[in-house]
């Protein structure tokens, strides 16, 4: 394995392993889900179409991602650790990759949860679906990483975080929903593949001037 | 490893840092030649954290020149945190470093640092558990683990108990002898033994 | 040419090209067979409109030179073309929307195209000066707004294609305004008018950049004094 692999993997089983002895952040995600999907069936009038839930999908995965992504650079900033990081000589935007890989495993982990939930609230969930929501955490994860890094840079940094995330998840959403009610969901499911290859590639180049001066 | 610069290993020239408005360093020249122990004095906000995260390449200078000629795998760097993760067990955490620096034989590294600063028993704790003196050691041990050639240390001594002081003076005096050593203190008889000169920051 | 005589040359060309534009717009091209005298707003708005898209990229450029060269005029540069853009965009919403309302008598709608972009790039840089002002002023500070500036430019393009992608499961009511069919005249004044804005665009951008420039030098002579 080369060794900028090797710094991912050694990265990303941190995180993974602070999540898994401070187990804060996951409960949290799938808390919030849950909540947010009882919410919705008091939200949608009787008669209201089928559609509007599996729109409200979407609202829920975005929103849960970004509960997850206010805990990302949570550790490294408490307590300087991204000093740490910055100073060891690896690659910059393997930090961005380690940290976005164990993002997705969370939020992934948060959907296990969810989608069946939604199932039982709302009715099935096909395949479409499931492969929207995959490709859709690649953009989530990949975008929100490097924003929660910029947010985190900042004063007030839970309050910053969705304010620069959401602009950005719009055609997340649009992708998502679309794939989920259109009648040709091909073309939304190569738009969210397009977003994710722009924005993955634009996130890992850029990743090292957010956290270096 | 050094390049040219006739073995100087930072070199500084009308350095100048800026936070907003407040100038923490002005015009500041100083060189550190290689093999050298340079103390770095000065009251409290004088700049010498400052100074030292420019050298690390944690911050950029506002103004000036600063030349380092070192890579970061051949830099040390002890700052005022200790650069641990609270929930990692010292193990781990020096595991985690010693992969990112691609230390040669790190177990064997792993266990003979944390043996010379007296963690080895604590080796399977997680480092939150752990009292501010245990900590120092343990960022000692991260920053010593991939043997630098360029030590940055600010206030080492912080912190440190009557125990863990004494295995830092017999390390320092090793250290100063065969790396290059830039430390903050605001101490300075404690460490005139082993410096070669002395920085005096306004 | 000092910067107080090149400033003050670029804001008397903006003024001469804006009022010879809107002039020729109101009182020489002919109305439009369609929408008639309506259609005239679509001088201005769509020249502002062009001119913000312009504002985003220029700042999208400065910031990219930025982040390549640290050289110490590009942040402000940048921070300056898309503090423009936000202005001219919220001009673009603004005269597209006094558009709609005189065409179909609704302010707004969701299948506007242009406006619906207009408001998510709104959202996206008001978000950039969050960031700016909850960052201390530094090195950081211009890394981060220069990201982000990147971030925008790509944004546009994939919004927009996402906009047109949402018409497939949204339906909006799509009020089909065919481009105006421009005569000569109506497009020479299409012209004069686009200079013009152009012109006060860039005026505007050279006047704040100055003030900016000033400001810093102020604040760093008053540090050295101190």
């Amino acid at each position: 394995m080369s060794g900028y692999a090797q710094d991912v993997v050694a990265l990303a089983r941190k995180d993974l392993t602070l999540e898994l002895r401070a187990r804060d952040t996951l409960p949290a995600m799938l808390l919030f889900v849950l909540s947010m999907l009882v919410v919705f069936h008091f939200v949608l009038p009787a008669g209201g179409s089928r559609l509007a839930a599996n729109g409200l999908l979407w609202v829920a995965i975005v929103f849960t991602a970004l509960l997850g992504l206010t805990r990302a650079f949570a550790a490294e900033r408490e307590h300087g650790l991204l000093d740490g990081l910055v100073l060891a000589p690896c690659d910059r935007s393997a930090i961005w990759l380690g940290k976005s890989i164990a993002m997705l495993g969370f939020l992934v982990a948060a959907e296990v949860v969810a989608l069946p939930a939604f199932a039982l609230f709302f009715g099935a969930v096909d395949g479409t679906t499931v492969a929207a929501v995959a490709l859709a955490n690649l953009g989530i994860c990949a975008v929100g990483t490097l924003i929660a890094a910029m947010a985190s840079a900042g004063r007030a940094r839970e309050l910053l975080l969705p304010l620069l995330f959401l602009p950005l998840s719009i055609p997340i959403v649009i992708g998502g929903v679309g794939a989920t009610v259109a009648d040709d969901p091909g073309r939304y499911l190569a738009f969210l593949a397009l977003y994710d290859a722009l924005f993955a590639v634009l996130s890992w180049a850029s990743f090292e001037y957010v956290v270096t001066e | 490893m050094w390049g040219d610069g006739g073995g100087r290993v930072i070199t500084a020239r009308r350095l100048e840092k800026r936070f907003g408005d407040k100038r923490v360093l002005r015009g500041l020249d100083f060189e550190l030649p290689r093999g050298a122990t340079l103390l770095v004095t000065g009251a409290n906000g004088s700049g010498k954290t400052t100074l030292l995260r420019l050298c690390a390449g944690l911050a950029a200078p506002t103004r000036g020149e600063l030349e380092v000629r070192a890579q970061r795998r051949d830099i040390g760097y002890l700052g005022h945190e200790p650069l641990v993760y609270r929930e990692l067990t010292a193990l781990e955490n020096l595991e985690l470093y010693g992969r990112l620096y691609r230390v040669p034989e790190r177990r064997e590294r792993i266990g003979m640092l944390l043996e010379r600063f007296g963690l080895w028993d604590a080796r399977g704790e997680r480092a939150g558990s752990f009292s501010r003196g245990m900590l120092q050691r343990l960022a000692l041990c991260r920053a010593l683990l991939h043997e630098p050639e360029l030590l940055l240390l600010d206030e080492p001594f912080n912190a440190l108990d009557s125990e863990g002081a004494a295995l830092l003076d017999a390390e320092l005096a090793e250290l100063a002898r065969e790396r290059t050593l830039l430390v903050a203190t605001h101490d300075p008889e404690r460490l005139a033994p082993f410096a070669t000169g002395t920085l005096a920051l306004a | 040419m000092s910067t107080w005589s090149r400033n003050s040359a670029l804001s008397a060309s903006a003024l001469l090209l804006l009022v010879g534009g809107i002039a020729l717009a109101f009182y020489w091209a002919p109305e439009d067979a369609d929408q008639g005298f309506s259609q005239k707003i679509f001088y201005i708005h769509v020249p502002v409109a062009l001119t913000a898209y312009a504002f985003f990229a220029w700042g999208a450029w400065k910031a990219l030179r930025h982040l390549w060269t640290r050289g110490e005029r590009y942040d402000l540069e940048s921070y300056t073309a898309i503090h423009m853009g936000v202005i001219f965009g919220l001009l673009t919403l603004a005269t597209g929307s006094i558009w709609a309302k005189i065409s179909w008598g609704i302010w707004w709608s969701w299948g506007q195209r242009q406006l619906v972009l207009f408001l998510i790039l709104f959202l996206f840089y008001c978000a950039y000066f969050m960031l700016r002002f909850s960052t201390d002023v530094g090195p950081a500070r211009a890394n981060l707004s220069a990201v982000y500036a990147v971030f925008g430019i790509v944004l546009l393009p994939v919004s927009f294609l996402a906009i047109r992608l949402a018409e497939g499961f949204l339906h909006p009511v799509l009020f089909e305004r065919d481009g105006p069919q421009m005569t000569g005249e109506m497009f020479v004044a299409f012209c004069v008018c686009l200079a013009g804005v152009l012109a006060l665009a860039a005026a505007l951008y050279a006047n704040e950049l100055t003030g900016k420039r000033i400001d810093a030098r102020l604040r760093e002579l008053r540090e050295a004094l101190a």
